[in-house]
Formats: C-alpha cells, sequence, structure tokens
C-alpha cells in the first residue's frame, strides 16, 4: 500500500529559467524572390492571426533583413510551425534561441 | 482574366478563359508530377508500423532543385534534425501539395474547362467560372505558389533581376516562361487581395 505522500514544498524556479525552458526555440521565414509580400502577410495574419500591422512588420522585415523570427515556443511548436510555412511555400526553419 | 473578387464567407469568383485554365491545369498536373513521382520509389522504411502511421518518407533531401525548394530542410546546419523532421512530414507535405494540384484542376473543370488543348482551341471564347470556398482558396493560394517556385526555380529567377528578362529576344522560350510566371503572380495577387 502506497503511502500518503508528504507535502514538500517545490523551490519556486527564477524568471528567466522559465522562459529558458518554455520559449528556446524560434522559427525563421527566410526571403525568397518569389513569394508575393502581400502573400506572405496574409500567410503570417492567418496561421498566426497576427494582426495586419504586426503581420506587415513581419513581412518587411522578411523583405528587407533577408529573414525574421515569426514565432517562439517549444521544439515541437516550431516543427509544427515550419511545417505549416512549408505547407504555403514560405521557405522556413527553427532553431534555438540564441542565448 | 480579370482579378478575382471576393465573396462571402471567404469565398472567391474569377473568370478565366480557355487558354487560361488551360495554361493553369497544366502547371498545376505538373507540380503535383513533379512532387508525386519525386517520392521515394522504394519506399524508406519496411515497417508496417511505422507505414501505418505514415512515418515512410524519406530522411534524404531531394536533389531536383525544385523539389528542394518545395521541400526545403527544416534546420540549416543540422543534417539530422533535418532528415529526421524530413521523415516525418515529407510524406504529408508532398500530399497536401499533390491534393491543393488536383482541387484547383478540379475547379477548372467545374468552370467548363475544356478536357484538352484541342478542344480548347475549338472553343476558344468560353469563359469558365471559377468560384472557390474558402477551403478552394487555400488551395489556389498554394498551388499557385508551388508552381511560381518550380518555374523561378528553374528559370533562375532572382531578386530585381527584370533588365535580364527585358533584354531576351520576344520568342526566346525563356521569355514566355517568364511571362506565365509573371502572370501567375498577378492572379495570386488579386486572390490575395480578394480575401484580404
Amino acid at each position: 500500500m502506497a503511502a500518503t505522500p508528504t507535502p514538500i514544498e517545490l523551490e519556486r524556479p527564477e524568471a528567466d529559467e522559465i522562459t529558458a525552458l518554455d520559449a528556446p526555440w524560434i522559427t525563421l521565414v527566410w526571403n525568397d524572390p518569389v513569394n508575393l509580400m502581400s502573400y506572405v502577410s496574409y500567410v503570417f495574419r492567418s496561421y498566426f492571426g497576427y494582426a495586419q500591422a504586426q503581420a506587415d512588420k513581419l513581412m518587411l522585415q522578411v523583405h528587407h533583413d533577408g529573414k525574421a523570427v515569426v514565432s517562439t515556443g517549444s521544439r515541437e511548436e516550431m516543427e509544427r510551425d515550419v511545417e505549416a510555412m512549408h505547407g504555403y511555400g514560405l521557405w522556413a526553419t527553427l532553431q534555438k534561441a540564441d542565448v | 482574366m480579370k482579378r478575382f473578387r471576393s465573396r462571402r464567407r471567404g469565398g472567391a469568383y474569377a473568370q478565366f478563359d480557355q487558354h487560361e485554365a488551360r495554361l493553369i491545369a497544366n502547371m498545376a498536373a505538373q507540380v503535383a508530377e513533379l512532387v508525386r513521382d519525386g517520392s521515394p520509389t522504394s519506399v524508406g522504411s519496411a515497417d508496417p508500423l511505422e507505414a501505418l502511421v505514415g512515418i515512410d518518407g524519406s530522411a534524404e533531401a531531394p536533389e531536383d532543385p525544385v523539389l528542394k525548394r518545395l521541400l526545403p530542410d527544416a534546420y540549416r546546419d543540422a543534417e539530422d534534425d533535418a532528415a529526421e523532421f524530413r521523415r516525418f512530414t515529407e510524406h504529408g507535405l508532398r500530399e497536401g501539395k499533390v491534393r491543393n494540384a488536383q482541387a484547383v484542376i478540379a475547379s477548372l473543370t467545374a468552370g467548363g474547362m475544356a478536357e484538352d488543348d484541342l478542344a480548347a482551341v475549338s472553343a476558344p471564347d468560353v469563359e469558365i467560372d471559377v468560384d472557390l470556398d474558402a477551403e478552394g482558396v487555400q488551395s489556389w493560394l498554394r498551388c499557385l505558389t508551388d508552381i511560381r517556385l518550380s518555374l523561378a526555380t528553374r528559370l533562375g529567377i532572382t531578386e530585381d533581376d527584370q533588365e535580364r528578362w527585358d533584354a531576351l529576344a520576344d520568342d526566346d522560350p525563356a521569355v514566355m516562361m517568364h511571362d506565365i510566371y509573371d502572370w501567375l503572380g498577378f492572379v495570386q495577387e488579386t486572390l490575395v487581395l480578394a480575401v484580404s
């Protein structure tokens, strides 16, 4: 028979430890010469649910800087996002966020 | 073709002539064929359980530059991770692209597209009505993207390269392909705007 577990105090993790555990991965979308600016912004709005202004900002960042971080989260979440981006025909990769 | 117009509940509508409809259908069929036939013939895994859950994709990146662009690596500078990701996702990605192409062809057929190019020539004035619901819009947007990515890769299109195309003779086959590429961009742009 299992003994009644004794309640124990767990040490509270520091805030930045939580961040490090929760969001250590990013999805990057890379610039390509083919995809229309209007379409890229549309994809960011319809898949990520970003407002027009945010979607346009990310799209322009891809266009001018060659890439942009479009989402942040767990590795599994980022793999889902990258797979979805490939479904839309956007060139996306995931990687660990720079520490 | 005039621009796509929006329909209620996320749909869109446009008219194409026979030539335009056949062109889009042919390009969609080519993409579908490439994506389907490019599948590994020796199915990656002999494990029936893996095949059952759809993990029968190849871990190898395709060699054809068009397929490489349509099915890109998910990881840079991490070959093992990229291969593992591909093994689990590429099969589904290919299937989705084939389905989108089939949906595009089906919507053109439903709109009255001629069955072959010969029939299209004999009935050039027939307008093809393409009436898309929200799902149809998704298939069109994605398939037009796949067609344009394929053409651009074959043509070697780069950013701001208009001068290169202007310098070629009008009857150069590459110019004709480039005109088709531009036109498909116009079609897609009007569709994006119609549903935005």
